[in-house]
């Protein structure tokens, strides 16, 4: 039964850590949208949380540069686990125009395990919020939890 | 009494409290700010690198992924840089095009920060209606241009896409509709008791020191210093057009804040007028192709919501460019913080640091340490903190 109890309670409301790994603002600016009155994610218990060690979703943005892959790696291992992790916007998929870059350490699924991907440049927000019920049906699938 | 040691308090390093990630290591004794070190380079990406392997057409699409927030300013700069270079002339319905764009953005930047300078202050009411009013511009880019933010609307010698005589009726309404609720914004957040209590005389820049480092954009008039690229330097549409520069001696938050809440209401006036000039152009004439490749340089400037962005370009007659160089308005900016922050208190460094620059991006982790590692505040501590001190002043949310 407590078992029952921990997965309605970890999906009923989704605290969200986000990590800024050279982005370029845009994908951050809309996650901020996303809390404000006309998008107001509110509504479905999903919180930007303060400190990684309190989040269940991690959400990526940029292109991940060598500078910034050391603290993404910390943070990602700062989580409690079960997390979702998302990697968010298109550079953080796959690079996009910075593949060519010098300072580009490689899509983020290279460095850690990424659960869903929120593509676009910026994401709409309503591909935002359908990423988050993604990650919502993915963590309700999980057995061990 | 005993001696305040001397305690340092690193903010960062890969959030930024504004724009682009920084680390900022304040030095406090007590509760006073005595000293600032200001580190770069979290968010490196090698734009300047990666413009010199794309051709002329494509650096507009790399340039406006510099900032989210800012995504025309760099494109703009950027193609003022390359018509400089090929000597290119635009033709009128495309400046007036761009100067809808621009302005645009500095709406949106300026409600942005507005905002976000709310929340730091506890006044999280205000950054639920700047960001709600904020919406209406998107809304407006998205029509114009196809996209909320990056809207790839800039080419060497044009833009991408006409505004049809169509658009224009909707634009305006939405347009008076967005007048009236500035307007209300304006007076709600200059009329405040508390919000003049906390930032009124808070982290002054005075003149000398704001031209000592450059500092440009709001920043810049906020201390005194009449400064603007629109007018200084003037390109695309503003110098045809009837708007006035918004200066405040001052120099400390306060003013910024007015510099940025009356600036959105010039832009409005601006973005009225080019819309009522382009009905009597010839419709589709936007775009005066780039025949060769220029050879020899350039240099574009613009007035982005923070400042003054420059792009420079050396072409050497091929189809891709030899040097390509950037300056973005914070990298002047951020350092004037050095000096408006010292001498205030650990309360009002939020806002201070804010008051540069509008982006606050990411959630915000700030730890306090003293020298020898103990623990003190974490960022939430010091927005509490901040948030606290305008409850005391009898205000907040």
């Amino acid at each position: 039964m407590l078992k029952g109890i921990k997965k309605a309670a970890l999906t009923k409301s989704l605290w969200v850590y986000h990590v800024a790994a050279s982005p370029c603002n845009n994908c951050d600016i809309e996650i901020l949208d996303l809390l404000t009155p006309r998008f107001d994610i509110e509504r479905f218990g999903i919180l930007l949380a303060g400190s990684p060690r309190h989040a269940d979703v991690l959400l990526i943005t940029g292109m991940v540069n060598k500078k910034v892959l050391d603290r993404v790696l910390r943070v990602y291992a700062e989580t409690p686990k079960p997390c979702v992790v998302a990697a968010f916007g298109s550079c953080a998929i796959g690079g996009t125009l910075f593949e060519d870059s010098y300072n580009y350490a490689g899509p983020l699924d290279k460095h850690i395990p990424v659960d869903v991907y929120i593509g676009g440049c910026p994401p709409k927000p309503e591909g935002m919020i359908l990423g988050v019920v993604r990650a919502v049906e993915k963590l309700k699938k999980l057995k061990d939890l | 009494m005993a001696e305040l040691k001397r305690r340092v308090i690193p903010i960062g390093p890969f959030h930024p409290l504004q724009e682009e990630a920084e680390y900022f290591k304040l030095t406090v004794e007590g509760e006073k700010v005595v000293g600032l070190d200001i580190q770069l380079g979290y968010m490196h990406r090698g734009h300047e690198k990666i413009c010199e392997n794309k051709t002329y057409d494509q650096i507009p699409f790399v340039v406006e992924r510099i900032c989210g927030i800012c995504s025309t300013s760099h494109p703009f700069a950027a193609v003022l840089a390359m018509e400089d270079a090929a000597g290119i002339e635009v033709p009128r319905r495309a400046s007036y095009i761009r100067s809808i764009i621009g302005e645009l953005e500095r709406i949106h930047s300026h409600l942005l920060w507005v905002g976000l300078a709310g929340h730091f202050l506890g006044y999280n009411t205000v950054w639920m209606w700047a960001w709600k009013y904020r919406e209406p511009v998107l809304e407006m880019c998205e029509m114009i241009t196809g996209n909320r933010n990056h809207y790839a609307m800039f080419k060497p010698g044009g833009v991408r896409r006409d505004i049809e005589p169509a658009m224009i009726p909707p634009l305006m309404q939405v347009l008076d509709e967005l007048d009236k609720k500035l307007w209300m914004l304006t007076k709600a957040v200059l009329d405040d008791p508390v919000f003049h209590k906390r930032v009124e005389g808070v982290g002054i820049l005075t003149k000398e020191k704001a031209i000592e480092y450059s500092a440009e954009g709001p920043t810049g008039r906020a201390s005194g210093i009449v400064i603007d690229v629109r007018k200084d330097d003037p390109h695309a549409a503003y110098d045809w057009i009837e708007w006035e520069e918004i200066v405040f001696p001052e120099g400390d938050v306060f003013a910024k804040a007015k510099v940025r809440l009356l600036e959105c209401l010039e832009s409005t006036k601006i973005i009225r007028q080019c819309l009522g000039k382009l009905k009597g152009l010839p419709e589709g004439d936007i775009d005066a192709k780039m025949e060769h490749p220029p050879d020899g340089e350039g240099i574009g400037r613009y007035e982005a919501p923070r400042g003054e962005v420059i792009h420079y370009v050396k072409g050497n007659g091929s189809m891709y460019p030899e040097r390509y160089k950037i300056r973005a308005p914070s990298f002047m900016n951020i350092k004037s913080n050095e000096v408006a922050v010292l001498g205030g208190s650990v309360a009002d460094a939020a806002i201070t640091l804010a008051a540069v620059d509008p982006c606050y991006c990411c959630t915000e982790r700030i730890a306090a340490f003293d020298t020898r590692g103990k623990f003190l505040y974490t960022w939430d501590d010091m927005v509490k903190l901040s948030q606290e001190k305008t409850v005391r002043m009898g205000g907040g949310s």
